[in-house]
């Protein structure tokens, strides 16, 4: 049954997206309705699955790859309907959908483990500190999206030639705003991750744990940078990207890593 | 029944013959109750606006109605033999939702139309001049107009230099409010970009013109403040938008002379619209972060694609119009029976 509920899932965001497309491609592209229902859809069906593997797993589901992945999905659509959608870009919840539908494909076609890689001891703050650090990790990849629109946009209005995409991503300030308030979300979220990690008394001297606090010091390092001003948005956009991108990109590793410990 | 249109346009008439058969407000009242008392005539609405005047009238008898039509027009104007063009049922009904959804406009895809034809069918109802038909057609119309503009992309893009520079500085500021303008040379287009950007709710215009008194009599129309040429730089600190139209020789505005007037400004957009020949700005000012620099070339090569986007949506519109008329001569075959 879990399993249908995440193709499912999947499905609805590859109809979504390629909705987006189509309509894009027909001139007929209107912001909002579709794309946001698919949104819905999905993350309901995506709550149900993580609910089911909750069930079995009695805790949050998150002690594989596997799961981290399902779970950071239903983070990045959860920052986006809580606080993305109240930003009414044009375009962020399909860029959205897009990346959300890479990961799950990723998750679902690339083989990895699914079940708990050992046996865990329930803490509620280590459950929560696993928890929050991927929500946070969802609001660092709506940074990433808005900072990658700002990107295409400034790169049409350079380029002075007017076309579709121009017309359909919103305005560049709007933009540099959302990205920056994202990373200052995600910011928050994975301090407070970290705090209730260290109440946990976890152990600390873990390579997952100095990946994090990279991270984590990297984020902060470019909000300090953009407080005083000597980080413009166009920067910022760019590391926001990158920054993800390398989290990403890392995830695996380090999930590997520890496993193999 | 039958729905006759009769009129003269843009298309085929000069301004000088329009003029003479144009309906203002003032005698638009007077006009619809001449023109009901033409005989076979069951009610009718009138188009007038710069680049028409249109009759469109109910009546089982468009012969004898056309006649009268003429011979009014001729009474009303001092013998001119309007050159009018008629269509009756279907070809009036596909006329009238071309026009109201701005395929017969001068410029393809204007709303401006819309916004008309609602006024023209409003005045002829509040003078009792429309009949059941007329009433029908003209709702009708509205919805095309509406489904044509919403599901097609014939008002897509901007058509005009001042709409594009509004349009994209929509696209870098979203909202204009609050936002700062400075105008470099005190030229017509600058200034009809200028009065764009204030009716879309920018704050502040600084005139800067190599004869002040100019500048002083542009920024008094506009709301703005004047400053002498030379000290533009000194009052940059907080501009948004930049408008030049100078007449000199070679540019005013190079990357050395800007680059030292962004700092401080914390990453805020800079909009550049050189609509100067030779060009006032440096090229090289578009390689600059955040700066955007628009040139004569760019907008116009922006408006051409817009057009070319709504010419190519031409043939979508027809075909909903083609729909919606089959639709309309229905509903006029099932009530052929029934009352005016």
């Amino acid at each position: 049954m879990g399993n249908y509920l995440l193709v499912t899932a999947t499905f609805i965001f590859l109809l979504g997206f390629s909705y987006t497309l189509y309509a894009l491609g027909a001139g007929q592209f209107r912001p909002g309705r579709v794309n946001l229902a698919a949104m819905l859809v999905g993350f309901v069906l995506l709550s149900a699955e993580l609910w089911q593997r909750g069930q079995v797993e009695r805790g949050c589901p998150i002690n594989s790859l596997f799961d981290v992945l399902i779970f950071m999905s239903w983070s990045i659509v959860l920052i986006y309907l809580l606080i993305g959608s109240a930003y009414r870009l044009s375009l962020l919840g399909s860029f959205t959908s897009a990346l959300v539908l890479f990961i799950l494909l990723f998750a679902q076609l690339v083989p990895m483990g699914r079940a708990p890689s050992h046996p865990v001891a329930r803490d509620p703050w280590i459950e929560f500190h696993a928890a929050l650090s991927l929500i946070a990790y969802g609001a660092f990849a709506l940074a990433a999206l808005a900072g990658l629109m700002y990107l295409l946009q400034d790169r049409q209005l350079k380029m002075r030639k007017g076309g579709a995409l121009l017309y359909n991503l919103p305005p560049i300030t709007d933009l540099a705003v959302a990205n920056a308030r994202l990373v200052w979300l995600g910011f928050g979220l994975l301090t407070i991750s970290f705090v209730a990690g260290l109440i946990s008394g976890m152990p600390v001297n873990t390579l997952k744990f100095w990946a994090s606090a990279g991270i984590w010091a990297i984020y902060g390092l470019m909000l300090g940078l953009r407080k005083i001003h000597s980080l413009p948005p166009r920067r910022v956009a760019m590391l926001s990207i990158a920054v993800f991108a390398i989290a990403l990109l890392a995830l695996p590793a380090i999930q590997y890593l520890s496993t193999a410990r | 029944m039958n729905i006759l249109c009769a009129g003269i346009s843009h298309h085929s008439t000069p301004v000088e013959v329009r003029e003479k058969f144009a309906v203002g407000a003032h005698d638009m009242s007077s006009t619809l109750g001449g023109l009901c008392q033409i005989d076979g005539l069951a009610g009718a609405v009138v188009v007038s606006t710069c680049n028409r005047v249109e009759f469109y009238a109910a009546s089982v008898c468009p012969i004898r109605v056309l006649d009268g039509l003429r011979s009014f027009l001729r009474d009303r104007t001092g013998e001119v033999d309007a050159p009018l063009y008629t269509h009756e049922s279907p070809q009036s009904i596909r006329h009238l939702f071309r026009v109201v959804s701005g395929l017969d406009s001068m410029v393809l895809g204007e709303t401006e139309i819309l916004g008309q034809i609602k006024q023209a069918y409003a005045v002829a109802a509040e003078c009792g001049s429309t009949t059941r038909h007329l009433n029908k057609l003209f709702q009708h119309a509205f919805r095309v107009a509406k489904q044509v503009r919403s599901e097609t992309q014939i008002t897509r893009g901007a058509t005009s230099v001042g709409s594009v520079a509004v349009e994209l500085a929509g696209k870098i500021f979203g909202d204009l409010a609050g936002r700062k303008v400075m105008i470099l040379g005190a030229g017509d287009t600058s200034e009809r970009t200028a009065r764009s950007m204030v009716s879309r709710g920018v704050r502040t215009v600084i005139v800067a013109n190599r004869t002040f008194e100019r500048a002083a009599n542009l920024a008094n129309e506009i709301g703005g403040m004047a400053v002498h040429f030379d000290h533009w730089p000194n009052t940059f600190d907080d501009v948004d938008i930049l408008i030049c139209s100078t007449a000199a020789p070679h540019p005013i505005v190079t990357r050395e002379k800007l680059e030292p007037l962004l700092r401080g400004r914390d990453g805020r957009p800079l909009f550049i619209i050189d609509l100067a020949v030779p060009r006032d700005v440096d090229a090289s000012v578009n390689e600059l972060d955040d700066v955007y620099l628009y040139d004569i070339d760019s907008l116009e090569e922006i408006i051409r694609q817009s057009l070319e986007v709504r010419r190519a949506e031409i043939v979508r519109c027809e075909q909903m119009i083609d729909h919606h008329v089959g639709d309309f001569v229905s509903w006029m075959r099932h009530h052929a029976e029934s009352r005016p």
